[in-house]
Formats: structure tokens, C-alpha cells, sequence
């Protein structure tokens, strides 16, 4: 790949990247899963397991309808402490890429502000992502969330 | 404990009726009930449960864990044995093991390399006769008797259990029949264990006992329960304590026709009973046959530390752990069988979406029980009420009790020598 192919590809990977991330932070939850394809995998695992190749997830969905599934749960079913939830990324390396399909990692951080009005830091670790083309535009086929902060404070209920 | 203990001069709380029905919220926050349950409880006369035999299968597995807020490490010995000890150098205190979980010949400790094998034992003291002329260890040190503090360790079904006493009857006594009945139910053949998840909650770790001995709140906290009928009031169900001291208990939830446990819901308007709300994805709610009671929920608290659980085809050992009177962390331990074909494997991993600290059951109950934290500061002499079903202590067939709560307390009271000061009072 070129110079100026390589470097498209990474504008366009943390225009992606970022589109994520605001899509959470605005509590635009309704437009998480349309970042998806429909036969995906989104995991949240905590590092200990993923270094043991132990599957144990505290989310798993195979689906975008499951993803869906989690948002209608959270907006209807869930109960839990209302909370400002913002992500902030950085590392952005692409493992791999050709015109289809990209893989790429990062690391994240998740701050989150109570409604007291302090703020801690929720959780870091880091994204394994697989984006692919799909109806015009990048979306991932598969994202794990693989995360180093092994003990969740109360409870996870927002995605990463 | 010397006279001037504040402990020794005042009881800390007083359970004013013995049926554990009345519960003074000061055991959710003082610390000198938490110094004495670690005292009569975590080192008294009980088992606590520390891992599953699958996650130290080889000689020299070894897992870091603890009782009550001691560290303590188990690991798997060169015969196949298990051991446990205490995870203090005996020279000048230092942790000796500083992994989570690995494999190790011997442990040593790094500050100066005290070496101990796999039982606890102690077998290398750098410079231990000295060198050149300089003195070492005199010459009376006896290592034999500067060990690790070993504990007395059993397993049942392939969970691993240790306790500090030397008095506490066998394991097996301890959890007792009808209890012991319930977990071979789970642990019938071998397990494969498949990691573990934490959460840590601001909240007392006997609400979350409480919690789990109660069957009242999950149809009406968890909407997912009740929309799905994974669980609701009305239900077969199977509520039991262990009918000793009746600190462990069992809650039962067993399927049966969808259409009549429905209307309770609808006719009182009940939150949890929403049917305009579907998935889309259906299949985490597929609930295999796999045992001949088909129940969506068990549950199982065996005091302290370890509540074993089934929900559909979702199974876990949680394991309890108080991290001072404000705290406690819950790791939950997920399981499969050795045996299951891949279709089974790929059903457990997918309902692990419903407990855990992201579950859709499991996340409002840290919820609710840091509510009771926040809700009783301040007001210590003032107690819960506990009378759900109290007029039928014998009804084991609903879920509209809170006869398991009653049992609890009225052990623990017992165990913490606070239903004597009780009984005085009166």
C-alpha cells in the first residue's frame, strides 16, 4: 500500500474510531449496533482470562440483533446508577489491512463522573478490532474488549 | 482479647428478637462487628470456599485467594493433594506468593528468599549457619516449627474449602446432607473451568447473603426474570436451608406452564411484568435439559464465602469475599462439564451474559445492595423487617418468603455470640 493509501486508511480507521467512541459518550446508544455488521462478535473480557485463552465474557453477543437486544434491556429492563460515561483512545496500530478488511488495535481508557460529581477512572484495556466494508461504509465484524481493570466497580452496564 | 476491647466491654449490636427477623443496621457498617466476624466467623468454625479443584488440576497449580481478608494461597501438591497456608513469610511477614494463579515447585519468599515447599513447610534459610566465621541462624532455630501457617483443607465435589479451625466438624458434616443432596445435583461429574469475572460493590458482604436468600425480590427487581419467565412468583419452586445451623440455603426455581404464572404480574401492574418488551435474539434464553429437575434458577449459598449457581444453562461458583465493612468483591467462577459437545460449550459462554457484573439478571443486585449501604447510615440501632411469610416457617414451595433471611441471621447471631446479649437483654 502506498504512503498516501496508508495514510487514508488510517484517517478514515479513527474517523471510525471516533465515531465509536461519541456514539457512547452521547448516550447514542440506538446507533451502536448499526456500527456493526449483522453477523458479529462484540465481547467485553477481562485480561486474565484472554492471556489463559479462558472464554468467560462479562458480555458476549454473536449478533447485531443481541446487540440491539442490550440496548433495548439497558433503556427498559436494567437498573443502575445514571453516570457520565467518556472514552478517550490511543495507540492506534493496524495490524493488517487489505481493501476489505482491516485489523487493528488500540487502547482505551473509560472515565466515569457520578452524580455526586466525581470522577474515576472506570476502566482501561484494549480494543481487537476487525472492520470490514459492508453497506457502503467501515463497520466491525468483530470488537473484543479486552480489559485490564479486573475488578468492575458495582456493576458494567453502558458498553465499552 | 484484653479487657479494654471495645468489643469485650459493649456488645457492638444487639439482635432484639432471636428469630432473626429484627436485624440491627449497624452489622452493615461498624468495624468492630467486622473485626469480630473475622475473629468468630472467617477464622471460627466454618469452611471457606477458596476454588474449584479444575483450576489447580496439575502438581504445583497454586491460586492466591483469601479467607475473610487474609490472603491465603492453595495449590495442588507433588501426590495430588492439596494444600493451603497462609500467605505470610513466618521470618518477617511478607507475602510470600505474589501471583494470582501459576505453577511452582516451591515458594519463596522474595524479601530473603525463605523458601517453603507446597504444603507450607519450611526448607531454605539463605546464610542459615552463617558463613566464614559469621554467625547465621542460632543454633536452637528449629525450622521445622517456623513453617507457613497451615490450614486444614477439604474438598467436596471438586470445590475446595479450608478453615483455620481445628474444631469445625468435616466438611462434608459442615455443608450436611441436604445441602451436600443439592450440590452433587451441579457437580454430579467432572467440571472444566472456563475463567472468572469481579465485581466489587460499596456495600456490606452480608447484603449480599441476604440477597441471595431471597426469593421475593427477583421477580420484582430483575424485569428480565420476570418478561422471560426465567423466574417468576408462582413458579415450582424450592426454598430450603440446610437444617442445622441454617446458614446455607437453597433457592429453586422450577419451569412449568408459561400462561398461569403471568397474571400476578399483569393484574397487580408490576414494573418487572412489561410484555411489550421482546428480543430479538432469543437463543440466550434456551434452557437445555441437562438434570432431572428442570429448574431455570439454583441457587446456593454454603456460608461463608461461596454461593454455587445455575441459571438455565449458565453455571457458576461465586465466591464472596469481605474487603472491610463497606466492601466486598464477588469473582464469579464459570464452569462447564469436561464433557460438553460444542453446542453446550457455545450456550454457557452466551448466558454468561446474564450474570456477572454486566448480567442482565445479576447487575441491579450490587445495585439494590449498595442502596441499604447508602440508605442505613447513621442509624444503627434501627433494624430491617423480615416477615415475609413468617406466619408459615415450614412453606418451602413459594418464593414469597423471606424464611432463608430469618435462618441466616438467626445463625449468624449465634455464630457471633450477639443472640446471648440479645437473649439478656430480654
Amino acid at each position: 500500500m502506498s504512503l498516501v493509501g496508508e495514510l487514508a486508511l488510517r484517517q478514515e480507521m479513527l474517523a471510525l474510531q471516533d465515531e465509536y467512541v461519541s456514539t457512547l459518550d452521547t448516550d447514542a446508544l440506538e446507533h451502536w449496533p448499526e456500527m456493526f455488521v449483522e453477523d458479529c462478535l462484540y465481547e467485553i473480557i477481562p485480561k486474565e482470562n484472554a492471556d489463559l485463552g479462558l472464554p468467560a465474557p462479562v458480555i458476549h453477543c454473536d449478533s447485531r440483533r443481541m446487540l440491539r437486544d442490550r440496548v433495548v434491556s439497558l433503556r427498559h429492563a436494567n437498573i443502575f446508577q445514571p453516570a457520565v460515561y467518556r472514552h478517550f483512545t490511543s495507540g492506534l496500530l493496524i495490524a493488517a489491512a487489505d481493501d476489505a478488511q482491516v485489523e487493528m488495535r488500540s487502547s482505551y481508557m473509560v472515565v466515569r463522573t457520578s452524580q455526586a460529581g466525581d470522577s474515576s477512572v472506570f476502566q482501561t484495556g484494549r480494543y481487537h478490532d476487525v472492520v470490514v466494508r459492508d453497506g457502503g461504509r467501515w463497520r466491525f465484524k468483530s470488537k473484543r474488549v479486552i480489559y485490564d481493570t479486573s475488578r468492575i466497580q458495582t456493576a458494567l452496564a453502558i458498553p465499552i | 482479647m484484653n479487657a479494654l476491647s471495645p468489643i469485650a466491654a459493649a456488645p457492638p449490636v444487639v439482635f432484639p428478637r432471636a428469630d432473626g427477623s429484627r436485624v440491627p443496621y449497624a452489622v452493615f457498617s461498624d468495624p468492630a462487628i467486622y473485626e469480630l466476624e473475622q475473629e468468630r466467623i472467617f477464622r471460627g468454625p466454618t469452611w471457606s470456599f477458596l476454588a474449584l479443584e479444575a483450576e489447580i488440576k496439575q502438581p504445583g497449580d497454586f491460586k492466591s485467594t483469601f479467607i475473610g481478608d487474609t490472603p491465603v494461597v492453595v495449590t495442588r501438591t507433588e501426590d495430588g493433594g492439596l494444600a493451603a497456608w497462609v500467605n505470610r513469610c513466618a521470618h518477617r511477614g511478607a507475602m510470600v506468593c505474589r501471583q494470582s494463579r501459576g505453577n511452582a515447585a516451591s515458594h519463596a519468599c522474595v524479601y530473603h528468599q525463605w523458601r517453603y515447599d507446597l504444603e507450607g513447610n519450611l526448607v531454605g534459610v539463605p546464610f542459615l549457619r552463617g558463613i566464614g566465621g559469621q554467625a547465621g541462624m542460632p543454633p536452637e532455630f528449629d525450622r521445622a516449627a517456623n513453617g507457613l501457617r497451615k490450614l486444614r483443607v477439604a474438598s467436596y465435589a471438586g470445590l475446595i474449602f479450608a478453615t483455620f479451625s481445628d474444631e469445625v466438624e468435616p466438611l462434608a458434616d459442615y455443608i450436611g446432607p441436604v445441602m451436600g443432596g443439592f450440590i452433587d445435583r451441579i457437580f454430579h461429574k467432572p467440571v472444566e473451568y472456563l475463567g472468572c469475572t469481579r465485581q466489587f460493590s460499596n456495600s456490606n458482604w452480608k447484603l449480599y447473603l441476604e440477597n441471595v436468600k431471597d426469593p421475593y425480590h427477583a421477580s420484582l427487581l430483575h424485569l428480565f426474570h420476570t418478561t422471560f419467565n426465567i423466574y417468576r412468583v408462582g413458579m415450582k419452586a424450592h426454598c430450603v436451608t440446610d437444617g442445622g445451623h441454617g446458614l446455607h440455603s437453597l433457592i429453586m426455581a422450577i419451569k412449568q406452564d408459561q400462561t398461569e404464572t403471568a397474571s400476578a404480574y399483569k393484574d397487580q401492574k408490576i414494573r418487572t411484568f412489561d410484555s411489550g418488551f421482546a428480543l430479538e435474539d432469543e437463543s440466550i434464553l434456551a434452557l437445555i435439559p441437562e438434570y432431572d429437575v428442570l429448574a431455570t434458577n439454583h441457587i446456593q449459598p454454603i456460608f461463608p464465602q461461596l454461593v454455587i449457581q445455575q441459571i438455565h444453562n449458565t453455571l457458576v461458583a461465586r465466591q464472596l469475599l469481605p474487603k472491610g465493612p463497606d466492601h466486598f468483591e464477588l469473582i464469579f467462577h464459570f464452569f462447564g462439564y469436561e464433557d460438553d459437545d460444542a453446542e453446550m460449550r457455545k450456550l454457557r459462554i452466551k448466558q454468561a451474559n446474564l450474570v456477572g457484573p454486566a448480567g442482565y439478571i445479576s447487575m441491579e443486585d450490587t445495585e439494590a445492595t449498595e442502596l441499604v449501604q447508602r440508605g442505613v447510615a447513621r442509624d444503627g440501632d434501627l433494624t430491617s423487617v423480615i416477615d415475609m411469610a413468617a406466619g408459615a416457617p415450614d412453606q418451602s414451595d413459594t418464593l414469597i418468603t423471606e424464611s432463608l433471611i430469618r435462618s441466616f441471621w438467626a445463625g449468624y447471631g449465634k455464630l457471633m455470640g450477639l443472640d446471648a446479649l440479645a437473649e439478656a437483654k430480654v
